[in-house]
């Protein structure tokens, strides 16, 4: 990447270095813009408050004051949690969204590995986060945590089958897994896939819902009942870990939202294989990850929780034959035109 | 029109709240969140409660004459008075010398008071008074016993009456000037 | 869950060795000691013992008293299979101030400052019945300006109760943004309150014959338009909470009470007329103050599950407000308070005066020996009896559901503890 972008021919250690700090950057600043903007702002100004407004200008360094806060607290753990397990699963969480990362293309050249299997890469790993919070469900020896872990494992298993297939849908009208020929697909064809998938967009949007265990789908961290769930027992570095991880996560799903459906890098009107696109490529992908992680908040602050039964009913009885229609249909409408 | 689905009107109301707080002049003028919020940023703005409300008790103490039905009906007992007995001149010329009351110490402990006004009520010489200030937060507790001079203090920050409704027979009454 | 096995459970005392001597060729066989034979024994009676207290399977959850879900400080401890409740048992009593031994040292004036505290969310609500038990003893009628008077700020409290749980039930399904409006539009309520009475919890404002002070001028001007902004709320609770499809499925059919039931637990307020009661105390109790001359509907609801019950609040809420309305309009002029002795001796008899708090029915019944402090005052508050009838609801139902019903319920610790 850096070979093509700045037409230099660094070492290979060079180049790997350069990558891990853009990737880390590329995660944690959509990070902090996601939770200072919606979190912070756009929660409270739709419900009549103003947010945080001391630390820093209109509350800008707020997210720095928790971060320092978390890094302060002591760690905690439980007298008979399993030690290794309960440490581990706030970064088993997080491994699974840098992972994420690698594959979104933010340019014709801006990319960290041009996988060819990019789409089929990033659900598989997306499911590593699964086990992240079993682990940490499990590992806090605690029956409120148990609770929170059994039933994120549940739902999230349940919401990987629609996200995937839902996916399927933009696969088959792109004709490739390959991140980069999915965006080059839609430029192609001059439409975004969301009008064409309208149906896989709605399912899409549904299901990171639920992989990111915001409301309507938070019963693993349903707060009135469960304290904090699966993340009760955590405190200090861990905690922030998870928040991180959290938030993080909602950023990469949105990004992935926004080149499956939005067109990713692309600007209607302009050629996408523009050298300039490589620089302005980030920013604009970065726009329309912030208006899907609108949608995504938009919803979480605005309705309750779903029960247990009635997630996995909506999830089985209800998407699963949804998305699968829509695969049927945009196949037959592939091979018919 | 077949009904919009809840789902739809609750995002609306959200988004119709949303626009409220961060547009409360319409969309022509720039966001104003913090006019639009109905958040008051204290300390940097600070609201006036009522002219009612039951902030802290003052004390007129030229009208006070230690009978201690106030330190007597407290619910908390928070109310120390001390008094002794002094012989004032006679009003004529001849006369006995009359007995009179003088306060020494009048301390209430607002970290116990229950701010329910009960000794207002029942002071029969009207020297108790409501005032609406409620900033006297202390770093420690024993400065939350405020001595005569501290409660006299007060009195500059206790309201005029105020008129009441119409159809009400009850008299405004008038503050005592304030004392010597 | 622990079995123990232990070897001494036996006395030492009873050692008579199992196989006799009659047999004893039989214990040289099998080459066993009484030691041996007593821990075999032992160690299945421990066993048997240990089966029988793990008999219950599934796990206990002990819920509180420090949680988000219950409106203070309540215990509940559920036996679960799964995520289905076997059992579950309110635990109350962390919150015990000890009321009812306070009132029998504390003179009629104090004792009404104190029990402004037990339902600290329908402020004024709570000193009415006390005031009117004692007026009944004393056998002295307020006037009727301070009855309207009352009643107003009666029904405000019950508006400033109900916005809170309007709000609160969300809240506890998931749905974070209506608490914001309800004390948002809350605070217009408890300022007309507190430009009345002086306070915004604790109005303190009732007295033996009548009420404490007049209303200030431009009062009813603004209450009317405090009465605006809540209605205005709830249409907007209409929109965005009970419309909500995803509402409606975690409440419908949750926690049916059927009436008959409702009605033998001693349940009362708009829990009871969810299930289709048409009790109400405001209209049925005949009581001195202004309901009789208002024109107001109870409202009920046929089913009896927590959707329901929220519906009915939220109609009492909008219902009360235009009583407000009313009772300012009608407002009669005339004197505050009625002739009474300065320092208040009731003289000795008994009462009991129940009303239509926002939480149920609360009563006071009043015992008094002729002298400045009651002699006994005996408390009923509506949560506590609206608590008992948890255990019967909550089994069988799922974890999630359990946050449904006691938010349902709707109880405030103080009211339940006292």
């Amino acid at each position: 990447m850096l070979s093509t972008l700045l037409a230099l021919n660094p070492p290979y250690w060079v180049e790997t270095l350069t990558k891990i700090g853009i990737g880390l950057v590329a995660v944690l600043l959509p990070t902090g813009a996601l939770v200072y903007l919606f979190l912070f702002k756009m929660m409270s100004f739709m419900q009549s408050r103003l947010g945080p407004m001391e630390t820093g200008p209109y509350g800008q360094l707020q997210l720095l004051a928790e971060f320092g806060k978390f890094l302060q607290k002591e760690d905690i753990f439980p007298s008979k949690a399993d030690r290794f397990v309960f440490g581990a699963a706030p970064f088993v969480v997080l491994v699974s969204t840098f992972l994420l990362v690698l594959v979104l293309p933010a340019g014709p050249d801006t990319h960290f590995v041009d996988l060819n299997t990019g789409i089929y890469f990033a659900m598989a790993v997306s499911s590593v986060s699964v086990i992240g919070i079993l682990m940490a469900g499990w590992g806090s020896n605690s029956k409120y945590s148990l609770l929170g872990g059994i039933r994120a494992a549940g739902q999230l298993i349940a919401y990987e089958l629609p996200l995937v297939l839902s996916v399927v849908g933009v696969v088959i009208m792109a004709g490739t897994l390959n991140m980069k020929g999915i965006v080059a697909a839609q430029a192609d064809f001059g439409i975004w896939f969301i009008i064409p998938q309208i149906i896989g967009f709605f399912i899409f949007m549904v299901a990171v819902q639920a992989e990111l265990t915001q409301p309507p789908f938070d019963m693993p961290v349903a707060e009135s009942e469960l304290v904090t769930g699966y993340l009760t027992e955590y405190s200090g570095i861990r905690f922030l870990l998870f928040f991180i991880g959290e938030f993080a996560t909602a950023a990469v799903f949105s990004a992935i939202g926004a080149t499956l459906f939005l067109g990713g890098w692309t600007i209607p009107f302009v050629d996408a294989n523009a050298a300039i696109m490589d620089y302005i490529g980030p920013l604009v992908l970065a726009a329309k990850m912030i208006f899907i992680a609108f949608l995504i908040f938009w919803f979480r602050i605005t309705f309750p929780r779903f029960r247990e039964d009635q997630l996995q009913r909506l999830a089985w009885k209800f998407l699963i034959p949804l998305s699968l229609a829509n695969i049927v249909v945009t196949a037959i409408f592939k091979v018919v035109f | 029109m077949p009904k919009v689905p809840g789902l739809v009107t609750g995002l609306g109301v959200t988004a119709k709240t949303f626009f409220k707080t961060v547009f409360p002049d319409g969309p022509t003028k720039p966001p104003a969140p913090s006019k639009g919020a109905h958040t008051v940023q204290y300390p940097h703005v600070k609201e006036a409660p009522p002219d009612r409300a039951r902030g802290v008790i003052a004390l007129h103490h030229d009208n006070c004459t230690a009978c201690m039905l106030c330190a007597r009906e407290c619910p908390d007992w928070c109310i120390y008075i001390e008094g002794h007995k002094e012989l004032a001149p006679p009003r004529r010329a001849g006369g006995k010398p009359r007995q009179k009351n003088k306060l020494d110490r009048f301390d209430i402990d607002f970290a116990l008071c229950m701010y329910c006004g009960i000794c207002v009520d029942v002071c029969p010489f009207d020297a108790l008074f409501w005032s609406p200030e409620f900033e006297f937060s202390e770093m420690k507790i024993a400065d939350m016993l405020h001595d005569k001079s501290r409660l006299a203090d007060w009195m500059h920050t206790v309201p005029e009456w105020g008129a009441y409704e119409a159809g009400a027979e009850v008299k405004t009454k008038k503050l005592p000037s304030p004392s010597s | 869950m622990t079995g123990t096995h232990e070897a001494g459970v036996v006395s030492p005392s009873e050692h008579t060795p199992l196989v006799s001597g009659a047999n004893g060729d039989i214990a040289a066989d099998l080459d066993i000691t009484n030691e041996q034979q007593l821990r075999y024994i032992a160690g299945q009676a421990a066993d048997a013992r240990v089966n029988i207290e793990l008999e219950t399977e599934g796990m206990t959850l002990n819920i509180g008293p420090q949680h988000p879900a219950t409106h203070g400080t309540l215990r509940i401890v559920a036996r679960l299979d799964g995520e289905q409740v076997i059992s579950a048992e309110p635990i109350m009593g962390y919150m015990h101030r000890g009321y009812e031994k306070l009132t029998e040292v504390r003179t009629y004036p104090q004792v009404t400052t104190l029990i402004n505290r037990i339902d600290w969310v329908g402020s004024f609500a709570n000193e009415v019945p006390f005031i009117l038990a004692a007026e009944d003893l004393m056998d002295v009628e307020a006037p009727p300006r301070a009855q309207y008077i009352r009643t107003a700020l009666f029904e405000m409290g019950r508006i400033a109760n109900i916005m809170l749980f309007l709000g609160d039930m969300p809240v506890q399904l998931g749905g974070v943004t209506a608490i914001f409006y309800a004390f948002r539009d809350r605070e217009f309520v408890l300022n007309q309150i507190e430009s009345a009475t002086g306070g915004r919890f604790h109005p303190n404002f009732n007295r033996i014959g009548g009420v404490k002070d007049d209303l200030p001028a431009g009062w009813i001007k603004e209450t009317k338009t405090a009465m605006q902004k809540v209605r205005d709320f709830c249409d907007e609770i209409e929109d965005l909470v009970m419309g909500n499809e995803i509402f409606q499925s975690r409440c419908r059919g949750v926690g049916i009470i059927p009436p008959d039931v409702g009605k033998a637990y001693g349940l009362s307020g708009a829990n009871l007329r969810a299930s289709g009661v048409d009790w109400d105390l405001r209209r049925d109790a005949d009581s001195p103050l202004a309901w009789k001359d208002l024109d107001w509907k109870v409202w009920t609801h046929p089913d009896g599950d927590s959707f329901s019950r929220f519906w009915v609040r939220l109609q009492e809420t909008r219902e009360s407000s235009y009583m407000v309305e009313q009772l300012l309009d009608g407002l009669p002029s005339g004197p505050i308070m009625a002739k009474v002795p300065r320092i208040i001796k009731v003289p000795a008899g008994e009462s009991y005066v129940q009303t239509e708090n926002p939480l149920g029915a609360m009563g006071y019944y009043v015992i008094s020996k002729g002298e400045l402090t009651p002699f006994r005052v005996k408390i009923r508050t509506a949560s506590f009896s609206n608590m008992s009838i948890s255990p019967w609801l909550l089994e069988g139902v799922y974890v999630p559901d359990i946050a449904t019903i006691l938010a349902s319920l709707y109880f405030i610790l103080g009211d339940i503890d006292r």
